[in-house]
This record gives C-alpha cells, sequence and structure tokens, in this order.
C-alpha cells in the first residue's frame, strides 16, 4: 500500500497477540486515568507488562498548519489552545520566538508581570496534575481541594484577560492591557495562604502509606534514559539531572529572580511527585518577588507598527487609528530568519520554532511540547512492571493530550 | 540581541567562532560535511550533508551536545532542495543550542534516522514522516503517528491545501 506521494504506509510493528501466553489489551481512548484521549495498546504477561504502544493523534487539529495561514498575531490565541492547563506559558514562548525574530525590546513591567504569569499558570498546571494524580491512585479528596486553588487562579486570570482558560493574555510586544488596579493585590492575597494549602496537601498525602506504596519504587526512569529519550522537567530533575531553562538560560528577565531548583535523584514517582511539590512553593517565592519589585511603566513596547493601540488612542488619534487598522487588516512583516525559543513550562521544556521568511505570515511553525517525547519513556518506566502501576506512572509524568497530538 | 554579531556563512562562522564547541567537533569529525553556516539572533546553525547527518549527530553529542531537543521539517515548496531539517540539540554543560540543518532534494527524499544516536528522535521522525513525508532510513517504526494510517498525502506540504475537501 502507498500513499499519493508514493511513500509506503508500514505495517504495525506489534507482535501477533497469542503468542506463547501474552495478551494484547488495549487502554484509552476513552479510559479516566488517560488524562484526555491517549490510546495504549498493551502487551502483557499475566499482569506485567511487556511492552507498550502508544496510539496517539486522536486530538491531532493540525494547529501548526492553521498557523502558517494566519497573522502572526492572529496565532497568539491558537497557543492556547495547544496546552489548556498552562495557557500563559504558550503565550509566552510564542510572543518571546516572534519577539526574538523582531529584534523587539519588552518594557520591564511587561517582563515581570509575565514571570508572575508564567508562575500562576505553573500552579495552575502544578494544581491540576497533583488532582488527578491522586485520583487516579484512590486519592478522590485531594481533586478537591486542588480544584479550590486552582479556581482562585482562575479568578485571576479572569481579572487580567476575561477569560480564565484560553487566556491570550501575553501578546506580542507586551500584553494587551494594563492589569486591573487591584490585580496585584489579589495575587498577594492568594500567595499568603497558598504555602499552607500546600501544607495541606502534603498532610493528605505524604504520611499515607497507600500512597507511598503505590509511589514508591514505581515507574524507574534512570539520568541516562530520560536524557536519551527527551524527557524534561519535573521527570528528568526527578531523575537527577540538575536543568532548568529558567536558571540556565533565562528568558523575560528570570535571570533577577532567586530560587532554587528542586533535584532528587528517586528516579521514580515518589521523586517526581516530591520534585513538582518543592516547585509549587518556588513559583510561591518567585510571585513574591515579582510582586515586591515590579518594575512602573508601560506594559506595551513602543513598536505603533506591531503593537495595537490603547483603545483610548485608537478613537481619538488619527495616527493610532491608522496603524490598529492595518495591523489588523495587514499584519506586520517579519524579518526573514529562523529562531527557537525554549521556556519552562509546567510539564517541561517547551519550544516554538518559527521560521519567517519576511512576510506577515509565519512561513513554518513548529511546536516542542514537552509530553510528546516524554511519552516515549513510558515503555521504559513501565516494562517489566504490574499493570496497575501504569496508571500510575502516567500520572507521574504528567501528559497533556492535546500538546501531545496539537 | 540588536548587537550581537552576525555570521553569514561558513567563512564568517568559521573566522567568527573558531573555539565553538560544536564548530570544533564537526572540523575535527569532517570538514567536508559542514556545507553551511550561520550564526544569527544568537542560534548557531549548522547546515550538515544530507548522508552524514548520523555521524555529524554523534560528533556533536560526544563534544557535549547531550540532549535532543526537538526536530521538524520545513517544505520550501517550489524551491528547490525542497525540504530542510532542522534539528535542535541543546546542550546541558554549555547551556546552549545548536541546530543542525539538512536540506534534501523533492524526489523521494530521505535520510538516515538518528535514532541509534537518540533515541527520543523517534517520534519526532515518525512526526516528519507523517506530515511531510521524509523518509528516514534504518528508523526502528517509520509508521505514521498522528494522522490515521490510511490517510493520503502529507498534509504539512506546502501544496496541500489549509482548508476544503482534500
Amino acid at each position: 500500500m502507498t500513499d499519493v506521494a508514493g511513500t509506503p504506509i508500514l505495517e504495525a510493528p506489534l507482535a501477533e497477540g497469542a503468542k506463547d501466553q501474552h495478551m494484547v489489551i488495549n487502554m484509552g481512548p476513552q479510559h479516566p486515568a488517560t488524562h484526555g484521549v491517549l490510546r495504549l495498546v498493551l502487551e502483557i504477561d499475566g499482569e506485567i507488562i511487556v511492552r507498550i504502544y502508544p496510539e496517539i493523534g486522536y486530538l491531532h487539529t493540525g494547529i501548526e498548519k492553521t498557523c502558517e495561514a494566519k497573522f502572526y498575531q492572529q496565532v497568539v490565541p491558537l497557543t492556547d489552545r495547544v496546552n489548556y492547563l498552562d495557557p500563559l506559558a504558550n503565550n509566552l514562548c510564542y510572543c518571546l520566538a516572534v519577539e526574538k525574530l523582531l529584534a523587539l525590546e519588552i518594557p520591564g513591567k511587561a517582563q515581570w508581570l509575565r514571570v508572575l504569569l508564567a508562575e500562576l499558570s505553573r500552579l495552575n498546571s502544578h494544581l491540576i496534575w497533583l488532582g488527578t494524580h491522586a485520583m487516579d491512585i484512590g486519592a478522590l479528596t485531594v481533586f478537591l481541594y486542588t480544584f479550590r486553588e486552582r479556581e482562585d487562579i482562575l479568578r485571576l486570570f479572569e481579572a487580567v484577560a476575561g477569560q480564565r482558560m484560553m487566556t491570550s493574555y501575553i501578546r506580542i510586544g507586551g500584553l494587551s492591557m494594563e492589569p486591573p488596579l487591584d490585580f496585584l493585590d489579589r495575587v498577594q492575597a492568594f500567595i499568603r495562604i497558598f504555602p499552607e494549602k500546600i501544607d495541606e496537601y502534603s498532610n493528605l498525602l505524604t504520611g499515607n502509606p497507600i500512597f507511598r506504596n503505590r509511589l514508591k519504587g514505581v515507574g524507574h526512569l534512570s539520568a541516562d534514559d530520560a536524557i536519551a529519550l527527551g524527557v524534561t522537567g519535573p521527570p528528568l530533575r526527578a531523575s537527577g539531572v540538575d536543568f532548568d531553562l529558567r536558571r540556565d538560560m533565562p528568558y523575560s528577565s528570570y535571570e533577577k529572580f532567586q530560587f532554587h531548583v528542586p533535584v532528587s535523584t528517586g528516579c521514580d514517582c515518589w521523586a517526581r511527585y516530591e520534585v513538582r511539590l518543592v516547585e509549587m512553593r518556588e513559583s510561591v517565592k518567585i510571585i513574591q518577588q515579582a510582586l515586591d519589585g515590579m518594575p512602573e511603566g508601560a506594559v506595551k513596547a513602543d513598536a505603533p507598527k506591531i503593537v495595537l493601540p490603547d483603545r483610548e488612542k485608537m478613537k481619538t488619534q488619527m495616527e493610532a487609528l491608522i496603524h490598529h487598522f492595518k495591523i489588523v487588516t495587514e499584519g506586520f512583516a517579519v524579518p526573514a530568519g529562523e529562531v527557537y525559543q525554549g521556556i519552562e513550562c509546567g510539564h517541561g521544556q517547551m519550544g516554538y520554532y518559527v521560521v519567517s521568511d519576511g512576510t506577515a505570515k509565519p512561513y513554518r511553525m513548529h511546536m516542542r511540547y514537552p509530553s510528546f517525547p516524554t511519552l516515549q519513556a513510558l515503555e521504559v518506566m513501565c516494562k517489566g512492571r504490574l499493570l496497575a502501576d501504569l496508571v500510575a506512572v502516567i500520572g507521574s509524568i504528567d501528559i497533556v493530550l492535546g500538546e501531545i497530538d496539537r | 540581541m540588536g548587537d550581537a554579531n552576525t555570521f553569514i556563512g561558513k567563512p564568517a562562522v568559521l573566522e567568527g567562532l573558531p573555539g565553538h564547541p560544536a564548530v570544533k567537533a564537526i572540523l575535527a569529525w569532517n570538514p567536508e560535511a559542514l556545507t553551511d553556516a550561520k550564526f544569527d539572533r544568537n542560534e548557531l546553525t549548522l547546515t550538515i550533508a544530507a548522508e552524514q547527518i548520523r555521524a555529524a549527530a554523534a560528533s556533536v553529542q560526544a563534544a557535549g551536545y547531550n540532549f535532543f531537543e526537538d526536530m521538524t521539517a520545513v517544505d520550501w515548496f517550489p524551491a528547490s532542495p525542497r525540504f530542510q531539517l532542522s534539528y535542535h540539540i541543546l546542550s546541558h554543560s554549555f547551556k546552549e543550542r545548536i541546530r543542525l540543518r539538512v536540506l534534501l532534494e523533492e524526489a523521494s527524499p530521505a535520510v538516515e534516522s538518528i535514532t541509534p544516536v537518540w533515541p527520543a528522535a523517534n517520534f519526532y521522525e515518525r512526526e516528519v514522516f507523517d506530515l511531510f513525508g521524509v523518509r528516514f532510513e534504518e528508523h526502528p517504526n517509520l509508521r505514521r503517528i498522528l494522522m490515521p494510517d490510511d490517510w493520503q498525502g502529507h498534509p504539512l506540504r506546502k501544496d496541500y491545501p489549509v482548508e476544503g475537501y482534500r
């Protein structure tokens, strides 16, 4: 069988089912513990996993192809939809990539607000991970606790962006608008209570013997395997590799913040749990520093041909109206070239590769999302272990199918 | 970023960045395989001869670029050579990223798989095969990954329509 371009379509590599005592079973795509529409074809020997074959693509929407047909500023709302649990990190990564192509200078206040929002977004992502991970293992209560705090974060997003999940608040050249006057006070009030809430989750789970036994020594991933398989973020650091893009290749003025990067050499699901819990506490510290040192000034770059003017100016000044009209109808040309911008999001290293041919639409856009390579490591983590541990391992690597399938 | 140096072309890069570990590693291994180079917006791009990519990947890996981060393709239709493969390799020790680039002709685009060097490239090469129709020789499992197995055509090619019935 060949396709249009004459490329042969190859056959599935899975062994024929009933060989020896192995059984091939299907998990997903409508399984509650697969965090979306992940389908795993499992070859099992009794209760022992022999091989895992992830079958992905159920959520494939061709978002990269869509981006190629849009103006640069029209791509921002599309990026929200890729990793819907960490929306501001998506916006940030895309905007940083385009700003690198444009060589655009971003005002200090916008950069600090971006850091603050990216960390809130990381908390949002980690809260969902903690709630669903614990729920997969049977601790149903934690889910209700984490979603209580997540609701507070979503309200903060709503206050700045008018949207709870698909924020599109970070735009090329800065932010879409000034945050509301009481926004920083509300963030302060939230992070004042939040460390106690982390203690609360920890009290529920860390000492819980069922939770400990389900995670300790399960899903072993060595540092060498993690690097070879492209694993990033908390799972990489839980395997003992001390690397965090925020600290090691800083962007958006992260170099001005002091924080500690948690690393564990446990290499198992428990280590990933501990690393993420410490990361939440560190995020709170970063947010506190951002609040304390928030610079004054504008939240948009001074680039009238790229950044949309304020609504009031657009209604009263002819120049601003012309710029607004030109940006909306024709977009803005971006100098030819190719850039790759990586950031550390809640799940790991995110990256946007943007190729420009000098027009107002991206010639090619590729999104590197951490869950995609991390899924390759699933087989290494589960091979030879019990089928029931698979659910714990999927929870511990924290995958989002929206970003795997794109 | 505006004041950063920019070097376009192999001689300019060799002159401007003589001590760069990736450039040194490639030159020590096989200077002929490096067909072009560019240092632009603080990103180093090394264009490698298509048949040498696996050996080039192994040599930068030995030089400390230990982490395979991303790989994708660009379709320059109707230009020739049509396809460009971009490999993004990160170094945990140098805290720096390089881009290896390979150019492929339109007629039966194929290149050696780098999965023996980095198993992480497995899904990425399948994705490029699926969406661009570039073949990777000696790939352990070169099947479509995002599109259905019986799909006709490669959606991210520029001659594939964005909307409408295919």
